[in-house]
């Protein structure tokens, strides 16, 4: 292996960041981690798009247009991609309005509930489309490693990282796996 | 003189009328399961349980022991079956767990976990499932349902209330419940009735102790199914 720097891409589709928080979370073992790696594409770095990495993770189930581009632009761009969380891994609470028409989402949401001037359901060209039903990521790519949890529990991220750093297979403990 | 069968590779004794399952369980030895419960008749439907007897699979919450059987259980072949079933459960329903009061107390959820589950694999249905808050103390979210037919059983052979039934074939199933409604909130069903306790995931939750414990110091989040269900609970 080149003495170059492992380099890490990180995104979060349709989630909530609680797994990047969750990441954020191994506390000071960050130091030692950026010792071995670079961060690409992150919310961390604010770089925009993926480059070429060695291990990317996704956060966040797939639920529009907007997410399959960044989610197919990191499958191109990272040689392991691991999906990160409840969401990614089976659509999570995205997933819940998977049974409820999605206009009659739109204006629970946009016109009936208040607070909204005008309260109209927003229909801007750049705004990505929505799909009818949250997806997780692996109906869509290829999947290498899977992290559940809701959010993986920080010693979990330790642990898939270690193991990838080290060119061991991933493998978590019975109390780092859970799917709440 | 006692009988035995032998279970990967250990002498098992049992008594005539057992079960592969319960010559197992009363061995300590763990055969993972979702439908069987040994308060009720087995239901052989989950096929979890699946082992290899002298060379044929068979269900062994239903098969009957005899002396001279040699048989598979913890092995890799069978482990893998399993978790193609426990992966189908989760793909079929809506199991969001943590979206649900029963997580970390849910044998489903033990299930994939002792399995090892990271991914459900397959594509996710997403079916329209009928959620039934009628009742006052009782859920029913048959979005979590694996007719796995416990509550049924509960319901007909102790309670003696006959509330629940399956009906229609195939991925068309459903659980049914028996009002001219069709509520919940119709049947003479009681939070203390054993139907309302059987439920091995959060289809059937009584109201008001969802989070009684809260998430991390649940069962499965300390134990492994296979701890909890050989070591006499049956929770």
């Amino acid at each position: 292996m080149s003495d170059r720097k492992i380099r890490v891409a990180t995104c979060s589709l349709a989630g909530c960041f609680g797994c990047h928080m969750s990441l954020l979370d191994i506390d000071e073992r960050l130091f030692g981690l950026l010792e071995l790696v670079e961060f690409n594409r992150t919310p961390l770095t604010d770089i925009k798009h993926c480059g070429p990495c060695d291990v990317g993770l996704v956060e966040g189930g797939v639920c529009n247009a907007e997410n399959v581009h960044v989610l197919k632009e990191f499958r191109k761009n990272c040689k392991i991609l691991v999906a990160v969380g409840a969401c990614a891994i089976t659509g999570g609470l995205p997933a819940m309005r998977n049974n409820i028409d999605l206009w009659d989402c739109f204006q629970e949401v946009y016109q009936y509930e208040g607070g909204l001037e005008g309260g109209k359901v927003p229909n801007d060209p750049e705004l990505p489309l929505p799909f009818d039903k949250v997806h997780p990521i692996y109906e869509v790519v290829k999947i290498d490693y899977f992290l559940p949890g809701c959010p993986p529990p920080a010693d979990a991220f330790w642990r898939l990282l270690t193991d990838l750093l080290n060119g061991r297979e991933p493998k978590l403990d019975y109390e780092m796996l859970h799917y709440d | 003189m006692s009988k035995n069968i032998i279970i990967d590779g250990l002498t098992v004794p049992f008594q005539e009328g057992q079960t592969i399952m319960d010559a197992a369980m009363a061995a300590g030895l763990y055969i993972p399961h979702l439908c069987h419960n040994p308060e009720f008749k087995p239901h052989g439907s989950c096929k979890l349980c699946t082992v290899n007897v002298n060379g044929r699979n068979v269900a062994s919450c239903t098969m009957p022991a005899a002396e001279g059987q040699q048989v598979l259980n913890d092995i890799a072949e069978l482990n893998a079956e399993r978790l193609a079933l426990t992966q189908m459960l989760f793909v079929e329903g809506n199991h969001l767990c943590p979206a649900c009061e029963k997580s970390g107390n849910c044998n489903l959820q033990g299930v994939a976990y002792y399995l090892g589950m990271m991914s459900p694999h397959y594509n996710h249905f997403y079916p329209a499932r009928e959620v039934d808050a009628s009742h006052p103390d009782i859920l029913l979210d048959r979005n979590r349902c694996i007719y796995c037919e416990l509550c049924v059983r509960a319901s007909r052979d102790v309670d003696g209330k006959n509330v629940f039934g399956l009906t229609d074939r195939g991925i068309m199933t459903r659980l049914i419940v028996n009002a001219t409604s069709g509520l919940l909130g119709d049947t003479s069903l009681a939070a203390t009735d054993k139907a309302a306790q059987v439920c091995p995931t959060g289809a059937l939750l009584v109201k008001r102790k969802g989070f009684a414990v809260p998430i991390g110091s649940r069962i499965f989040d300390r134990h492994t199914i296979k701890d909890v269900q050989t070591g006499g609970s049956h929770e």
